[in-house]
């Protein structure tokens, strides 16, 4: 790893391979334990040998602090809820750390603390401690939040995170337009002005998965947040490079996904790809091919999964792969994001 | 989305892949010249959708892939004194130069910006006047004029901490280079942008002196397809041209004020190109007139004699000789995460393009 310099570059914490490269080459190098290893978006253990358990924790510097349909705060307290949520676990309890700029504005603050309780409130969550560090000016960049989160995770949804169920045949679904977190942050930052603006889709899932895993057999989940979908649906097809897996590729619809003219025009703009742009509250879900219309009009009536959609499917084919069928009919592969498409996107 | 949609029409697209199939000729191989091509062909799976008989491959038209190490060197040297400012456009930040690239400056502490335009650097300069401000000009007839206008703007503000290092270049001896090469050729997809400022007559000597039908192609799938076809027909009725298939944007003469002071900024000098080496009169230098604004002329930058990577081969990929694939680099010391060669770094080198998007 890391042949190319001694030193952190924005791209290490992109999500995409950099991360990757980062946290296998150096994290888990000397954190390592069994739990880590799975490298879920969650941790999940045994508590006294009995009771599931997940946790997991997230840090937040997304840049602006502030934009259309949140601000840091909304992502702090979502983005930790929909990492316990996608495994299956029912999100319980939050921890928030807080680093502050001095100079930085009470008022702020408190506008982001009202919208954490909220949120939180609405999940069903609640934040039981916290941390509060101020660094002197310059030092960081306004404010920082860190949150941890645990969650009660049923027997049988266990096998969720690990997508071992996952097989040929298996529908792909996603809850609603992608790339809509991408384009808030980066219409703030470019002072893009749009006839109405497109505002981030930050929320928490916990309800809508929920929904969907209460009666219907769900394979895999997970929240597409930076990298994208490509990126959720390249870590789905190397679900196959494990050792024992079922040998499958999937066969995605480009024109299946849903993407807001708005996010297209601003992507065609700026030469970004819709696919890898960041969301903050999207799930892909694989389920069986048979269940899939069932899951699908579930989603569609959560307020969450209005605009759900499936999108594609588990196949035998190009194992470990994912080959998307373009717009005008073509095909060719989806990859996970490289280098650093936006960085400070949550 | 309107405008875009149009071009990308399924339909339409059926339509001109059904035209490409009917031809029955021998193996014909054309070749885009231009980066943002590469990058469109592969991203809507086009090679997945023409028949056997009708290959593309890709050519040198990615600035950030023909630009030499040393002026990556240069930059590299320049950002290392304290009162420089390096701005460029993003493609160049993670280029490898011989030992580091300007995305590794940066993080050592180098003042290095991106920018979206050549605008942006004039205003660092002059919110900046301790500092001595520096764009790296790389690109074609496509972002030169946007250097030249911005010399041309410092000039005229009498901005003296402001600079430019050259690498533009110009794109015909490029393709009259491949050719005299032997590389195997039926025709060229001409870029669209570099033509929208040029106009297509620059191209009538490839077709002329050595008989190859030349299309210049606008970027959307309809547009390439298009193309395709007519460079078939060219092939098919032996009528070899140079034929303009972007009409909506590139006319004959192209953007005369642009070329105008073009000419005005720059002087065409001998430039080195990866793959193609020591071309005629294909680079662009600052002229006598703007001396004062050129970073080669006003600073001394000595740096180490370069070496292009070992293994890579970004330069006959860059002629369309050899296919990513074929490089032992490709995909396993190489990729865009670290690129080894320039064909990765750039969204719009043949590398990156084949490796994000390519089909086994």
């Amino acid at each position: 790893m890391m042949e190319q310099g001694k030193h952190i570059r924005l791209g290490h914490g992109s999500g995409g391979k950099l991360t990757h490269d980062l946290v296998t080459g150096l994290f888990l190098k000397f954190f390592d334990n069994e739990i880590l290893a799975k490298q879920g978006d969650s941790g999940l253990f045994l508590l006294d040998g009995v009771r599931r358990m997940a946790m997991s924790t997230d840090s937040y510097v997304v840049d602006p602090i502030f934009f259309p349909g949140g601000n840091i705060g909304s992502l702090a307290v979502s983005g930790t809820v929909n990492d316990l949520a996608v495994t299956g676990a029912d999100p319980r309890y939050l921890t928030a750390a807080f680093i502050l700029e001095e100079g930085f504005s009470i008022e702020k603050l408190e506008e982001i603390v009202r919208e954490m309780a909220h949120i939180a409130e609405e999940a069903g969550v609640r934040i039981i401690a916290g941390d509060t560090k101020v660094v002197n000016k310059g030092k960081c960049d306004k404010v920082f939040i860190t949150t941890a989160g645990v969650g009660f995770l049923e027997e049988r949804l266990a096998h969720i995170a690990g997508g071992e169920r996952v097989r040929p045949g298996d529908r792909i679904l996603i809850n609603g337009y992608s790339g809509d977190h991408g384009i808030a942050i980066l219409g703030e930052r470019e002072s893009l002005t749009f006839t109405s603006p497109v505002l981030s889709d930050a929320a928490c899932l916990n309800g809508l998965i929920r929904d969907i895993t209460r009666n219907h057999d769900v394979h895999f989940m997970r929240d597409a947040t930076r990298g994208g979908v490509a990126t959720v649906l390249a870590e789905l097809a190397a679900l196959s490079k494990r050792p024992a897996a079922h040998k499958m590729g999937l066969s995605v619809d480009e024109t299946a996904i849903p993407i807001r003219e708005e996010v297209r025009g601003i992507c065609e703009v700026f030469g970004y790809d819709p696919l890898y742009m960041a969301n903050e509250g999207k799930v892909v879900a694989v389920v069986p091919g048979h269940q899939a219309d069932d899951v699908l009009e579930r989603m569609r009536s959560h307020p969450l999964g209005r605009d759900a959609a499936i999108i594609g499917t588990v196949v035998e084919e190009h194992p470990g792969k994912v080959v998307l069928q373009t717009e005008i009919g073509g095909k060719r592969l989806l990859d996970m994001l490289a280098g650093e498409q936006l960085p400070r996107i949550c | 989305m309107k405008y875009i949609t149009e071009y990308r029409d399924k339909e339409l697209v059926r339509i001109l892949v059904d035209k490409i199939h009917a031809y029955r000729g021998p193996q014909v191989r054309f070749m885009e010249v231009c980066g943002g091509h590469t990058m469109a062909i592969q991203k809507f799976g086009i090679p997945s959708l023409l028949p056997d008989n009708v290959a593309l491959v890709s050519g040198p038209g990615c600035p950030v892939c023909v630009t030499s190490l040393q002026f990556v060197d240069h930059a590299i040297a320049l950002g290392r004194r304290d009162d420089f400012i390096i701005t460029t456009y993003g493609d160049l930040i993670r280029v490898p130069g011989s030992s580091s690239s300007l995305e590794q400056e940066k993080s050592r502490g180098s003042d290095i910006r991106m920018v979206y335009s050549t605008l942006e650097s004039l205003s660092i300069a002059r919110d900046n006047p301790g500092k001595k401000v520096l764009f790296l000009g790389i690109g074609f007839e496509t972002t030169a004029p946007a250097s030249a206008a911005a010399l041309v703007q410092a000039r005229k503000e009498n901005l003296d901490n402001f600079f430019v290092l050259s690498a533009h270049k110009i794109m015909p001896p490029a393709m009259a280079a491949i050719v005299n090469e032997d590389v195997k050729l039926n025709g060229y997809l001409a870029p669209g942008h570099v033509s929208t400022i040029t106009g297509a007559g620059i191209y009538r000597d490839i077709s002329g002196k050595f008989g190859l039908p030349v299309v210049v192609a606008g970027f959307e799938p309809s547009d390439i397809l298009q193309s395709i076809h007519m460079l078939l027909e060219q092939l098919r009725t032996g009528n070899i041209s140079v034929e303009i298939q972007y009409k909506r944007v590139v006319t004959p003469e192209g953007n005369l004020k642009a070329q105008k002071m073009m000419q005005d900024v720059f002087r065409l000098r001998d430039d080195w190109w990866r793959g193609l080496g020591i071309l005629p009169l294909s680079g662009l230098g600052i002229s006598d007139a703007y001396a004062q604004w050129d970073a080669e002329r006003v600073f001394d930058i000595e740096v180490e004699p370069t070496q292009e990577p070992e293994g890579c081969i970004c330069g006959e990929v860059l002629k369309g000789v050899s296919h990513p694939t074929e490089c032992i680099l490709f995909d396993s010391v190489c990729n865009p995460s670290n690129p080894v060669g320039t064909c990765m770094v750039s969204e719009e080198g043949a590398c990156q393009a084949f490796y994000k998007y390519g089909t086994e």
